[in-house]
Formats: C-alpha cells, structure tokens, sequence
C-alpha cells in the first residue's frame, strides 16, 4: 500500500505542476486578449471598416490597410503554396538516395526558423533596390517565403504518414509514379496539406518585419500591387508609436482585427481537419 | 511431379537470387507454376516467400537498393531484363497485400481506377466493368447500393475483397496474394478461400500464406522455403501427405517454425 500512496502522490505532484504551467500560460494569454477586446472594440466603429488611415487629428479608418493585408497574404499564399506543395512532395516521394533531398531538407529548415527581419531584408535587396520603389508585390514575394518553407513542412511530413502499401497497392495495378503521387497520395493526405497552408496563413496574417522593407505603407487607397500598399501590421506599429491619441486607438481596432482573423482562421482549420479525417 | 510435367508453364523462376543491399535474401530458386493452378508458398517468417512473390510483378524496383539476379519467365518471356514497361507488367500480374489497402475514394472509383490507367472506357462499359469485378469477388450484393462511399467505409474484409475487385478489374492473368487473409476473421477468410478456388477457373494463382491449412485447402502445388533456399516443391496432396524432405515434415507437422 506504500508503494500505491507513493504512485498517488508522485502522479498528484506532476498533475499540481502541469496545472500551474497551464494556468501561468493561460494567465498571460487571457490578459492579452483582454486588453485586445478592452481597448480594441471601442476603437471599432463602422468607419473602421469604410474610411481610409487618417493624417494625426482627423476622421478615418483602416479600409486601405486592411485590403492590401488581405492582398499580400492571398498573393503571397498563392505564391508559396504550388513550390511549397511541389518541394514537399519532391522530397517525400522522389528524395529516395542522392544528395539533393537532405541538402534541400537541411535548408529549408533554416528557411524555416530564419528571423522574418532578415527576409525582409534580403528582397529588400534584390526587389526593392532594383526596382527603386516599394511594392505590394515585393511585400507578397517577402510573405511567400515565409509560406514556403512551412507548406514544405508540412506536405513532406504529411505524405510520410501516408502507408507505403497504398504506393505499392496503386503501382501494383501498373500505375506510373507521377499517378500514384496525384491520385493516390496527395489525395490522401490532402487534409493535412490544407491544414499547414491554413497554419502558414495565419502565421503571415501579422507578420510586420518583412512588409516593413518591401511594401512599406500607403495612406491613400492603392490596388496597384506595384505601388507601395498599406497594411494592418505595418499600420499598427507606426500608429502606436506615435503619440496621437486617435491613432493609438486605430492601432488597437487593427491589432484586434487581425487577431480575431487569425482565431477565426485557426477555428476553421481545426473544423475542415476534423470534418475531413472523419469522412475516412 | 509427374502432374506438373504435363501442365502448360505460366511463370518460371530461373536461378533467382535476390538483395537487399548486401542481405542475400533468396538463394538460388528454380520453380515452375502451371497456369490457372494456384501455387501456395509456406515457411516461417523471413524464409524468402514474400520476397520471392513481389519479385514476380517487380515490386522490388520502387526501392533503390533492392536487387534480383536471375531469370523469371512469364508466358516464357524474361521480366526481369529490365527491357519491359514494368506498369503494362503489373496490369497483367495483379497483387492483393496482407493488409487492404483502398484508395482515399469512392468504391467506384477504387475499381476504376486501374481499369482506366490501361483502357478508354465509356461511362456505361465501366459501369459493366465495376460490376462484373465486384461480382466475381463476391462484393457485389454488399456495396451495390453505395459504390459511392469511399472504400475506407468497408469493413476489413470487404475492404480486402474491393482490393481483390480492384485487381481482377484489369483483367491480368497472374494473381499474386501475399498474406491475402492474414489480417482478417475466420468468416471472411473463408470467403477468400472460396473466392481463390473459384478465381482459378480463369487466373494463375499465387499465394503466400502462413496458415498451413489454409495452403492445404486452397493450392495445387506447394513450395516451402526456409532460409532463402527452396527446400521442397511440389503437389500440395504430396507435399503434405509425403513429403521428401525432413525439414518440410518437421514444419508441417509443427515441429519446427
């Protein structure tokens, strides 16, 4: 029975810190989403979502910052996903011997942990200086290869879950590689390959380093991908820096904005991951 | 052996020997499988009998560092020269695995996959086609109500008889079944029994199994193999009544294995 009260108390110990661990994460969590709904929805009016960003001291929103967000993110998704979804699947189902898989595994694991500053910087460099002016799409180029090295991820590790009897069962039946790759494999991992695209999305949804050198800013409504875009991240770091009260509590409404776009994309993952691995 | 003498030869294996990477893995192999007969290969787990079937489709070319030397004849043409399309090979050697393995689609769709890799059909003569290989794997009445649900909705036994559907749909002459009944129920093996006895009215038969009774019941000829060597070979009624070799009886009486 000693033996037995030990195991209790050892097994209560470990619960007890597990819960304080927990709790001291969700503290801070909680408390920053508070402050974000506490400041954030008395910032939120309906000019919000129809005015462009104001000069200090007069009326305005963040319409012009929000579509050039969604913009670059869509742009810079539908830049990164067929390389990252390609790159992946070169490496889970051609990177059997040789060289070229390791070395381009090695590197797009640095890829992904290289600080978004130094992304921003490097097209900074080869778009931005050469081209002498900011852009939208060298904001989308710069997100892209955030999205990249995470869809890579993702679409290796999810294809290495898929058995390797249903390769050997569709190749059995005489089909070339190329068609078990489409058919048989990407169709069977397609659910997780959504979900990490869905995962790169919100991560560069607020991402503000990499537009910071590429896109800049743009006060003024802009749907030109060539000119210098406004954004939500890049709006908010310079409205918060600056000591205007009616820009602080933009900076709020963006911050909560893309918060809440972010929760909300993240639900949804979550909901197509489930709805889709329980068809099969 | 005189019954085998008489029979036409569907595959022949030549002084196979086989690799992976540096392991010998089979030994010299010479056997003979007659057509429309279903030949059993037994032996405790590692002898080779796997290896020696995927060979027979050249499963082992996925795989980089896999290697066979030797000679198999099929319809007394060598495959493994390395001169023939290996995907018009597998659709006239068809292979069921150990374990079911549908597609991530439709029940259909799971059929017609491999019929149209091969042939053009129209809609309705692959709707004919579907049916005629879910019949003649005793499926039909079970699925005919939702051929659009996905394969993975079937229970494991019918997953392995779509999967046999599936193989039969492209109309090979070879049937290899590793393992064919390993994963599932005494029910629905018995039902892949019955199927393999009336599969070889059209189909050369190959099957690796564990069960010794269950190469007793279904097979014409048998092979045993041990240590990646042939030991014994010949028809199941003798090798399982009389058998020549001592190390076959020690390994079908139970002694060994």
């Amino acid at each position: 029975m000693n033996l037995y009260r030990k195991r209790r108390l050892i097994n209560g110990l470990n619960l007890t810190l597990s819960m304080v661990a927990m709790a001291f994460g969700l503290f801070w969590l909680g408390w920053i989403l508070w402050t974000l709904i506490d400041r954030g929805l008395s910032s939120i009016s309906l000019d919000v979502f129809t005015k462009m960003t104001p000069a200090p001291g007069s009326n305005g929103g963040l319409l012009n910052a929000m579509a050039g967000s969604i913009a670059m993110t869509l742009a810079g998704v539908a830049i990164g996903t067929p390389v990252g979804v390609l790159a992946g699947t070169y490496l889970a189902e051609y990177g059997q011997k040789g060289w070229l898989a390791p070395a381009t595994r090695f590197i797009n694991d640095i890829l992904l942990s290289a600080p978004s500053i130094v992304i921003g910087l490097f097209v900074y460099e080869v778009y931005v200086a050469s081209t002498h002016h900011f852009s939208g799409w060298a904001g989308a180029f710069a997100l892209a290869l955030i999205v990249i090295p995470v869809v890579v991820r993702t679409t290796e590790n999810m294809l290495k879950l898929v058995p390797n009897g249903l390769r050997e069962a569709a190749a059995a039946l005489g089909a070339p590689q190329w068609k078990v790759i489409v058919l048989v494999t990407l169709r069977a991992s397609k659910a997780g390959i959504i979900t990490g695209i869905l995962l790169a999305l919100s991560r560069i949804s607020g991402e503000t380093a990499p537009l910071l050198f590429t896109a800049l800013n743009n006060s003024f409504w802009n749907a030109n991908m060539n000119a210098p875009m406004a954004n939500l991240p890049v709006v908010i770091f310079q409205f918060a820096m600056s000591p205007y009260d009616d820009w602080h509590k933009l900076a709020w409404a963006g911050a909560l904005l893309i918060t809440f776009g972010v929760l909300g994309l993240n639900i949804l993952t979550r909901f197509v991951f489930r709805s889709k691995t329980t068809l099969h | 052996m005189e019954a085998l003498k008489t029979l036409k030869p569907k595959i022949e294996v030549r002084n196979l020997n086989f690799y992976y990477g540096k392991y010998h893995a089979l030994r010299s192999i010479n056997l003979t499988m007659p057509e429309k007969k279903v030949t059993a290969f037994i032996g405790p787990s590692g002898c080779g009998k796997s290896t020696l079937l995927r060979t027979m489709n050249c499963m082992y070319a996925l795989y980089p560092n896999q290697k066979a030397v030797g000679e198999i004849l099929i319809d007394e043409e060598n495959i493994l020269d390395g001169k023939r399309d290996l995907n018009s090979l597998r659709a006239k050697i068809g292979m069921v695995f150990q374990k079911p393995t549908p597609f991530p689609m439709s029940i259909y769709d799971n059929i017609a996959f491999g019929v149209k890799l091969h042939e053009k059909l129209g809609r309705g003569d692959m709707d004919d086609r579907v049916e005629w290989a879910l019949k003649k794997a005793a499926l039909w009445d079970e699925v005919k109500d939702k051929l659009k649900q996905s394969g993975n909705s079937l229970s494991g036994g019918q997953q392995q008889r779509l999967c046999i559907a599936r193989g039969i749909a492209v109309k090979p002459e070879v049937l290899l079944l590793d393992e064919p009944a390993s994963a599932l129920d005494p029910i629905s093996t018995a039902r892949i029994e019955e199927l393999i006895t009336e599969l070889k009215e059209d189909y050369t038969i190959v099957i690796v199994t564990h069960n010794m009774q269950q190469a007793a019941r279904v097979s014409d000829f048998t092979a045993y193999l041990y240590l990646g060597e042939l030991i014994e070979f010949g028809e199941t009624t003798s090798i399982f009544t009389t058998p020549k070799q001592k190390a076959t009886e020690d390994y079908i009486t139970g002694r060994f294995g």
